[in-house]
């Protein structure tokens, strides 16, 4: 086994790991905290495909901004930590759907035939090749982007507050 | 460019990702609490994200359309959570609860 093989397995236990947590811990905030620890691994994934921008991205705005965001939500409606209210009664077909869908998913991604992994090398991407790509190619669904972004944060604001005489 | 070399199988990040999508399901199907759901949602687009980058790290590291991509799904999931969580505050507001089940008005 190599070093990279090592890193990875290590990582993808991680964010197995934690993924398994968001969906099975009975503290809501657990939740949100092995939320974290998945994002994180992610982003591990991320460098190991040479891609060390997406990895901060993920960092910045996914572990830090949204899992935040997340925890002012739990905050704010006074999530409960009572174990019973946390799982709904249907969870023994769910366990069925998601691990027929994860045995179909991975028995496919195992038996099809995927181009240009011969060689197993991975480029690193760029910082600078990125961003040029980013404000030349893609500058059009860049600037969407932004306008996405903005709507959203109006549509938040408008939903979100209070109005008089309620 | 500077190439870094390894011997993990492409199928193996595709599995992963895999693994990390049906987990996000069963959270999305088992957890009743509207927050929840919305950090499975956030398990099942972390792992097409991986999915992305693994193809475009494999297949066509010089385009990098799948970092992108990535970039752009994560833009689109910031704008999501935070509708989503005023949308969670607005019904808490007017309902006192936030579990979808308890918020069924449109369901006979």
């Amino acid at each position: 086994m190599t070093v990279a093989q090592i890193i990875f397995y290590l990582i993808a236990a991680l964010a197995v790991g934690g993924a398994l947590g968001v969906v099975l811990a009975r503290n809501a905030v657990y939740a949100a905290l092995f939320l974290i620890l998945a994002l994180l691994a992610v982003a591990g994934v991320y460098i190991l495909l040479g891609s060390e921008f997406l990895a901060l991205v993920q960092v910045l705005i996914y572990a830090g901004a949204i899992t935040v965001l997340l925890l002012f939500a739990l905050m704010l409606t006074r999530t409960t930590d009572v174990a019973e209210s946390m799982t709904g009664a249907q969870w023994p077909l769910a366990v069925v759907v998601s691990m027929l869908l994860g045995g179909l998913l991975i028995v496919t991604v195992t038996t099809s035939d995927w181009p240009g992994d011969a060689d197993g090398t991975i480029t690193r991407i760029l910082f600078e090749d990125l961003g040029a790509a980013l404000f030349t190619q893609w500058a059009v669904p860049f600037e969407i982007a932004s306008l996405v972004l903005f709507v959203a944060l109006v549509g938040a604001i408008v939903i979100a507050r209070e109005e008089e005489g309620e | 460019m500077e190439a870094v070399t390894q011997q993990i199988p492409l199928e193996h990040f595709l599995a992963l990702s895999a693994i990390l999508f049906s987990l996000g399901i069963y959270g999305v199907l088992t957890r009743r609490n509207a927050v929840l759901i919305l950090m499975s949602v956030e398990l099942m687009l972390n792992a097409a994200s991986i999915n992305m980058v693994a193809f475009a790290a494999y297949a066509s590291p010089e385009l990098f359309t799948g970092m992108i991509f990535a970039i752009f799904i994560i833009t689109v999931a910031a704008a999501e959570v935070g509708l989503a969580l005023a949308i969670i505050l607005r019904v808490y507001r007017n309902r006192g609860t936030a579990n979808v089940d308890e918020v069924s008005d449109l369901k006979w």
